[in-house]
């Protein structure tokens, strides 16, 4: 239904900002809520294509691009086209990994950077909602707030990073602030469009029958815009990735943006290109897992 | 369908179903509209859609709203929920005015208007004010449930269901609230003629059982004729003054249910169908 694709893997700040966007994105393809009276509503099908629908059918499928990549990657390193400090053959990137699990680093990188990126986008992502809710049903609030969140929008994310060390020194409340910026905007503008289109008359037969404020929130606002609510937070994730890169890449002692530095300091190829590896896989992971979360949800609130 | 539907309307018919939302009972409240007028300004200029209606419902009366299209029906069942405020007169339940969305009354709208991710009971429960606690709910849902004949759909979805299914779960929702005013805005419209006339059934069944107040909206004559103690006709009243108001009330005879095919009925029906000014053969 509200199908991105991946916009985890991509790692760029692709947003839209028009409305347009959003609904070439399936975002405002709420629930039409009650059926026309009188007819049978279609059963919604959702096996179109059963050959390409099967989960281990479509995982082995978007493997073989990947395959092809490894393969070409070693060919080339193998015969010779490239030195090792411009591209380090497959296996000295593996054996770079081994060698910092064997000294205890890779995994309390990965951690740390995990660690971040969860809490960033957690708290990121309910500011998104409830803020995202205000604006999207208050007028006063849309008058109020909007511009101003309109502008702090238009500020790229590098810009924050010199004043969020001033404010909070080098720690993790600098880190993981950038990251709660990044990941509230995509949250905050889906929900609050969303929220403007929700079945009028759904809310208006609710309003009849005495719901009101944040009951009415709860009980059919919030559950009509889900799917909304999960495109925002795919966006939201993949910008919590891209903001600790950019967070980790100016300060810090640990994680995957510092092992990127890092390693180009010391001239380790071999290990750069294990962080970015890590990196896609680790945003391709947790969008995954946001995705079925998401199946989960459309089907349960639709 | 249509043979489930005949089954629990005639069991109902057998054994009138006893009171079912409330062990208290909301009395029956009259409703009363003075001087009521609507207008709706844009940048066109200003739209008069209702003027001057003034009439009084009695407590326990049903009364049908009859009018083309665009008159101003819903309008006025609405401004009585509280979901629209008049331009001008008020509307008063009870003796109190009406301001803002009103307690008292209980609306079923064209259309079901179910919350789509809500399973049937879910949805009924949401009419039962806020008030009662869980165990009270389940009470209400599931003895409105048994009477819309909906028991065995209690955990279906909205989707999974047909439009005549749905539109009783919206009238159980609408019941559930044990309103002193039930305001109907064309609930069976938009149905086949046979489920409508089911639910006809259903609704005088429902009105024996509670006998609420109701304020039907319909642009069914034979609806209206079957349904109603008191027929209120809106429309333009020939004169230069843009807005529709009352041109005709009548008086219905005889006890429900009333047979469908007596003359007496099919006299007024031609008049009625007359004054909305299409030809009754």
């Amino acid at each position: 239904m509200t199908n991105l694709g991946n916009p985890g893997a991509t790692g760029n700040s692709v947003f839209p900002t028009t409305t347009e966007g959003f609904s070439a994105m399936g975002v405002t393809t709420l629930t039409p809520g009650a059926p026309a009276p009188g007819s049978r509503p279609a059963q919604v099908s959702t096996n179109n294509g059963s050959r390409w629908s099967n989960g281990w059918v479509k995982l082995g499928l978007g493997m073989i691009l990947p395959a092809l990549i490894l393969l070409a990657w070693q060919l080339s390193t193998a015969a010779g086209l490239f030195s090792p400090v411009q591209l380090p053959s497959p296996r000295a990137v593996f054996e770079a990994g081994t060698e910092l699990i064997s000294r205890n680093e890779l995994f309390s990188h990965v951690a740390i950077s995990t660690q971040r990126v969860l809490l960033g986008f957690l708290a990121g992502a309910a500011l998104g909602v409830s803020l995202g809710a205000l604006v999207g049903l208050s007028k006063i609030a849309e008058v109020l707030l909007g511009p101003t969140i309109g502008a702090l929008r238009a500020v790229p994310s590098l810009a924050w990073v010199p004043l969020l060390i001033l404010w909070m020194k080098i720690g993790e409340d600098s880190k993981v602030t950038l990251i709660v910026i990044g990941a509230f905007f995509p949250v905050f503008t889906t929900v609050s469009l969303a929220l403007r289109h929700v079945d009028k008359n759904l809310v208006e037969a609710a309003r009849a029958f005495g719901l009101q404020g944040l009951k009415l929130l709860t009980t059919v606002q919030l559950p009509a815009v889900v799917p909304a609510i999960f495109s925002g937070l795919r966006l939201a994730l993949a910008q919590a990735w891209l903001f600790l890169v950019a967070a980790e890449l100016i300060a810090s002692s640990m994680g995957l943006g510092f092992l990127l530095t890092d390693s180009q300091n010391n001239g380790r190829t071999d290990r750069l290109l294990l962080a970015i590896v890590l990196l896609a896989v680790l945003g391709k992971a947790t969008d995954a897992l946001l995705g079925l979360a998401e199946k989960w949800a459309v089907r349960r609130w639709s | 369908m249509s043979a489930l539907l005949s089954r629990t309307v005639s069991t109902d018919s057998a054994a009138p179903p006893t009171a079912v939302s409330d062990p208290q009972g909301t009395a029956a409240m009259p409703v009363s509209f003075e001087a009521l007028g609507r207008s709706f300004s844009s940048k066109a200029g200003t739209h008069t859609v209702l003027r001057d209606v003034s009439f009084d419902i009695q407590a326990g009366e049903i009364v049908a709203l009859l009018g083309p299209s665009g008159c101003g029906k819903s309008t006025l069942l609405r401004a009585v929920a509280g979901l629209d405020a008049p331009s001008t007169g008020t509307v008063s339940i009870d003796g109190t005015a009406v301001s803002g969305i009103d307690s008292r009354c209980a609306v079923a709208f064209q259309e079901p208007r179910l919350l789509p991710w809500k399973s049937i009971a879910s949805n009924v429960a949401v009419g039962v004010p806020s008030g009662a606690d869980a165990a009270r709910r389940r009470h209400v849902v599931k003895n409105l449930l048994e009477l819309v004949g909906l028991s065995k759909f209690a955990g279906h979805r909205p989707r999974e269901i047909s439009g005549g299914m749905a539109q009783r779960a919206s009238l159980a929702r609408a019941l559930a609230r044990n309103p002193a005013v039930l305001l109907l805005d064309e609930p069976f419209g938009a149905l086949d003629a046979l489920t409508r006339i089911t639910m006809q059934d259903l609704l005088l069944d429902v009105h024996a059982a509670e006998p609420t107040t109701v304020l039907l909206v319909t642009h069914d004559v034979d609806e209206a004729l079957q349904l109603a103690d008191r027929i209120i006709l809106l429309g333009s009243d020939g004169t230069d003054t843009p807005g529709c108001t009352i041109v005709r009330t009548v008086n219905v005879p005889g006890p429900r249910p009333r047979d469908r095919a007596s003359s007496e009925l099919a006299g007024l029906r031609s008049s009625l169908l007359a004054s909305l000014g299409v030809d009754g053969h």
